[in-house]
């Protein structure tokens, strides 16, 4: 296959791959949040979810993340102590 | 094979076109089938805690109602993800970010 495309287009492709494989990981990182989200949140079905349940699902994306943050900066002041 | 050349740009554009466009419906569909597989599992979880002989009329309407929940759920987490990283990439100055 790749032996049919030049270079530009080569170069491209290989572009375009990247900007996919990005979207690939990001929509997998929604995928492990909304997982871990739901069940956090959403306790009973409903026929919407209502106010407390959207504010629920967003702070936990958000403060999953500053956890992640938080552990990485914590363990980068320990090392200087070690 | 031998007349190579006389395909020109436009063959040549027509084949990447084609490899960019079964890249991105198979991403699309590797997404969607992950968005299925998770639906299954949780609302198999909150809808069927007994499993019967059958799915009664309550739990399918009860997995109809979790499939839309999920739904919802998932837009609204994607958009306070993308949210976070667009405004951790500012803050960054535009490098790396999560």
């Amino acid at each position: 296959m790749a032996q049919n495309f030049d270079e530009a287009a080569q170069r491209e492709l290989s572009k375009f791959l990247e900007a996919e494989q990005a979207k690939a990981r990001l929509q997998q990182s929604i995928h492990t949040f909304c997982d871990l989200a739901f069940d956090k949140c959403v306790t009973k079905i409903g026929n919407k979810l209502d106010r407390s349940e959207e504010a629920c699902l967003a702070n936990t994306v958000d403060r999953f993340l500053d956890t992640s943050l938080f552990i990485v900066r914590r363990l980068e002041e320990t090392k200087g102590s070690m | 094979m031998s007349d190579f050349g006389n395909y020109g740009g436009g063959s040549m554009e027509a084949k990447k076109q084609q490899v960019m466009d079964q890249v991105r419906s198979e991403l699309a569909l590797a997404n969607a089938q992950e968005l299925i597989n998770k639906i299954n599992e949780k609302c198999f979880a909150k809808c069927v805690p007994k499993p019967g002989p059958k799915l009664s009329g309550g739990e399918q309407d009860c997995l109809s109602k979790c499939m839309d929940r999920y739904m919802e759920a998932w837009n609204i987490v994607s958009r306070t993800y993308i949210n976070r990283v667009q405004r951790e990439s500012q803050n960054m100055g535009g490098a790396g970010g999560l």
